[in-house]
């Protein structure tokens, strides 16, 4: 049977393929997700109708890359995939309900006659707000580790549910509304612009304050990822991590002030990146912490190849369209679509 | 009271609940996609404004139904994990590459070229609008191709190995793609959309007409449906049954159901209508044709035919309600054949677009292929039980390790969501059919904007193009 086992390390390369699978899925439906979350805070209907147009062509491409991570998790890992989806069986429950109410309000919010948009407004709201705590809340619950016993989730329904949890669910919240603020300020102009810029320099505040949290607890409740950050030498290798993060900080301080459009997205982008890579750092080898390591969860070689081959071919492809995509759509967003 | 529920019987009730809905969104879509792109295609050619009225309004059509689909699809993919991760982890190496596969094959295409689709059309020349209609159109198909390869497989499993901890391990990908039953599900699914797009687009049709409104356009839809009416309702009927015959061979028990067979019989007779009851093991008030169901199954009058009886009972589908659904799913069909004839008849005497009592029969057919399809699949999917990998893994064994009370919650939770939200889309579509085509005035593609949508600076600079 055909595989490619033999000269690659196909586990190592599908971690590495899901991780940033689900990385481009947290940057692009973050920001669409952050929109949602500060939607009813604008001060205009029609500024509603700007952010609202600025990412309708694109929500439903951003929402693949999840379709792709839960897909390609079920194919490269599903022992991974099997234990995880029941562990966190409420909040993906709750995250896929939030994202029904967020995604057809894109098209029902202009079909609704002016009495009843305010319905769609709030799903859009609220749908968003509940899919990125949920995906928080998931991420909080996972660094703390699920209980498994032989190839089965082997913990209670409400695991998942503590104060760590609940913080890191308020964390995500206001990352993913810095990268839908700085993504309106690129987006829109004029009052919206202005509006933006402001709220994303109080959301800003907050995630630097979350920031903080978040990492003063992870080492405390685990000893394992204590040990790991703080040892000799490993210190002087992570110690610049949150310090880029703060640096970045900073700067999207001043650029909101100073009136760059585009350098605060990608700032925001690159705390992200940051978040992003202290997890996977303090999560390896663990696919399902601490139980099962990628290497153990990893499909049938066969599997891995197959889909190794498509993705390698199509990826490239995939991407040079959804590129093509936002260029169709560059430049500023307007209100006036009455679509 | 919510102790007493059980687990593996929620699930299967959550799962079809929400798969359900999920597959109403996709027939429609898939059909219309291919439709539209068709209109288009005419539009460019003949340069006919009503081909362009027409595409207006379905368009605008699609992209709620397609929205609808897409959140309910996005539930599906997860809940292979959430309510069958036993499945999940054993048949894992199999099925999921083909569903890795649909989303880097089909879900990413349709996703992006739906937003040039629907908004670009002051954005990009009349020819790449029409290029991204037909890969919106591709990739419906491209993404029935792999669910229904990857559902067949459950049907008829082929290509693999059982290994340790029962974990399922492919041993021939192209035995697994194109296993037994996939090349006749999928042909009768994808002609299976098609006639809902068309009885739906047909109904619609012979509304306008009959209260004499938007004339031209009525024409159109329902000119066009009929051709499907016409040619592609019968393939259907010879499609079902190639699709049965092979079912026949590979899961005989679902046959058995589907026929209401309690005894192996040789020269076994069609039961038209009757009750089979699981208990007592028989069909009550059978009303049969003598001899044909063995006509019709081995070609020959007296072939034999395995009743559910030669199964031991934990091995039997539950009978009544494959043996219904069967017979709803065909009977649409022929009724579906026979609305063909009539508009053929009706075409010769030149009466196709004014005959009133035709105009009603068609606004009756309007939700036929809804129904059609729902029935066809709890034929299959019913007929498969008790087995989720037919004769490999059982569904009691595969649901995952949640409580009871978190099942029933969410299914709950589901129930109350779906019907509001896909209540409210419907009734969105009611007044967009209700409003009609928009004659003429406004900007082709622009979805009743004067104005282009998220227009640049940089692109008005650019010249006329775009205006
Ligand atoms: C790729 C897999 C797949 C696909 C394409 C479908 N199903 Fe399915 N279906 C399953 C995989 C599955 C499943 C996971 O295997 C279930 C859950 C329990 C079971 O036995 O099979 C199931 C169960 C199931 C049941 C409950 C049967 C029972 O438990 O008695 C119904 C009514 C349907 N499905 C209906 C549908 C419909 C309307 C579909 C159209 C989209 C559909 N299925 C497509
Ligand atoms: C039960 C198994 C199924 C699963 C897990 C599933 C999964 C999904 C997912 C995740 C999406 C959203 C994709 C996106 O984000 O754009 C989707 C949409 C879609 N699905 Fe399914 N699906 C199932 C059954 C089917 C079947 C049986 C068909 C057709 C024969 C089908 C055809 C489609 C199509 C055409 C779309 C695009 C959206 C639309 O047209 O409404 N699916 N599905
Ligand atoms: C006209 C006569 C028809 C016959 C003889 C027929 C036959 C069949 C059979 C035998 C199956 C079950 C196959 C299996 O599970 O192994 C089936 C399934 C199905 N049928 Fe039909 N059918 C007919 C018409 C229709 C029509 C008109 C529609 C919808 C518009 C339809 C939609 C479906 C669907 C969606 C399924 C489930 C998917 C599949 O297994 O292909 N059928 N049909």
């Amino acid at each position: 049977m055909f595989s490619l086992e033999g000269f690659l390390d196909l586990p190592l390369i599908w971690y590495a393929l899901i991780s940033t699978a689900v990385f481009l899925y947290v940057l692009l439906d973050g920001f669409d997700l952050g929109v949602g979350v500060l939607f009813p805070f604008a001060p205009t209907d029609q500024c509603r109708d700007t952010m609202m147009n600025s990412v309708a062509p694109f929500w439903d491409g951003n929402e693949t890359w999840l379709v792709l991570g839960g897909g390609g998790l079920l194919a490269a890992f599903p022992l991974a995939y099997a234990v995880i989806m029941p562990a966190f069986y409420i909040p993906v429950i709750a995250m896929l309900l939030g994202l029904i109410f967020r995604g057809v309000a894109f098209e029902f919010r202009f079909k609704a006659n002016q009495n009843t948009r305010w319905i769609w407004d709030y799903s859009f709201h609220f749908g968003s707000l509940a899919a990125a705590f949920m995906q928080g809340v998931i991420i909080g619950a996972f660094v703390q580790g699920v209980e498994v016993s032989g190839r089965s989730y082997a913990g209670g329904a409400f695991d998942w549910l503590n104060a760590y949890s609940l913080m890191t669910g308020a964390a995500l919240v206001f990352g993913y509304a810095l990268l839908g603020a700085t993504w309106v300020v690129m987006k829109t102009d004029e009052q919206t612009q202005q509006w933006a810029r402001m709220a994303a320099a109080r959301v800003l505040g907050a995630l630097v304050f979350f920031m903080v949290m978040v990492s003063v607890f992870m080492p405390v409740i685990n000893a394992d990822i204590r040990n790991l950050w703080f040892s000799l030498p490993n210190v002087f290798f992570l110690a610049p991590l949150p310090a880029i993060s703060l640096i970045l900080s900073v700067f999207i301080w001043r650029d909101l002030k100073e009136g760059s459009e585009y350098r605060p997205l990608l700032f925001s982008f690159g705390i992200f990146l940051t978040g992003y890579l202290g997890l996977a750092i303090s999560m390896w080898p663990y696919l399902v912490p601490f139980d099962i390591t990628f290497r153990q969860a990893a499909a049938a070689p066969a599997s891995q190849s197959l889909l190794l081959v498509g993705t390698v071919v199509l990826l490239p492809v995939i991407l040079g369209y959804m590129a093509y995509c936002y260029y169709i759509f560059r430049g500023k967003a307007s209100a006036e679509s009455g679509y | 009271m919510l102790e007493n529920l059980d687990p593996v019987f929620l699930a299967r009730v959550q799962f079809a609940f929400t798969v359900s809905f999920h597959i109403i969104f996709p027939s429609f879509t898939i059909g219309l996609a291919s439709w539209l792109a068709v209109l288009e295609w005419r539009w460019l050619k003949t340069g006919k404004q009503v081909y362009a009225d027409v595409y207006r309004m379905w368009v605008k059509i699609f992209a709620v139904t397609f929205g609808m689909g897409v959140v309910s699809g996005v539930v599906l993919s997860f809940q292979f994990g959430t309510n069958w991760s036993i499945f999940s982890d054993a048949g894992g190496n199999v099925i999921g590459p083909l569903l890795g596969y649909e989303v880097l094959t089909a879900f990413f295409l349709e996703a992006s070229f739906l937003g040039i689709m629907l908004f670009g059309w002051n954005r990009v020349s009349p020819r790449l609008h029409f290029a991204s209609t037909v890969i919106v159109a591709a990739g419906t198909l491209i993404s029935a191709f792999w669910i229904l390869s990857a559902n067949s497989w459950m049907q008829t499993p082929a290509g693999f190995r059982v290994g340790e901890h029962g974990l399922l391990y492919p041993t021939d990908w192209l035995e697994v793609i194109f296993n037994p039953s996939f090349p006749y599900r999928f042909i009768h699914m994808v002609t299976a959309a098609y006639l809902t797009t068309a009885f739906t687009v047909a109904g619609i049709g012979a509304f306008y007409l009959w209260r004499k409104r938007h004339l031209a356009c009525a024409r159109v839809m329902l000119g066009m449906a009929m051709i499907m009416a016409v040619f592609v309702a019968p393939l259907q009927l010879l499609f079902g049954d190639m699709h049965g015959l092979n079912t026949f061979e590979h899961q005989p028990a679902k046959v058995a159901a589907m026929e209401g067979l309690w005894e192996t019989t040789r020269g076994a007779p069609l039961i038209l209508f009757g009750w089979p009851d699981q208990e007592a093991e028989i069909t009550r008030y059978a009303v049969e044709i003598p001899k044909l169901s063995s006509l019709i199954l081995t070609h020959s009058f007296d072939g034999e035919v395995r009743g559910l009886k030669a199964w031991p009972e934990n091995e039997r589908p539950p009978a009544a309600v494959v043996f219904w659904t069967f017979r709803i799913m065909v009977g649409l069909g022929l009724l579906m054949i026979a609305t063909g004839v009539a508009a053929l008849v009706l075409y010769f005497k030149k009466r196709l677009f004014d005959t009133r009592w035709f105009q009603y029969w068609c606004m009756a057919l309007t939700p036929s292929g809804f129904v059609a399809v729902l029935a066809g699949w709890f034929v299959t999917e019913v007929g498969r039980q008790p087995w989720i990998v037919q004769g490999v893994l059982r569904t009691s064994d595969a649901v995952s390790p949640v409580i009871a009370q978190s099942v029933a919650i969410s299914l709950a939770a589901f129930i109350l969501v779906y019907l509001f939200v896909f209540g409210a889309g419907t009734y969105y579509i009611l007044h967009l059919i209700n409003k009609g085509p928009e004659d003429g005035e406004a900007v082709y593609g622009s979805h009743g904007m004067d104005q282009p949508p998220l227009v640049t600076d940089v692109a008005r600079k650019k010249g006329d193009r775009y205006v």
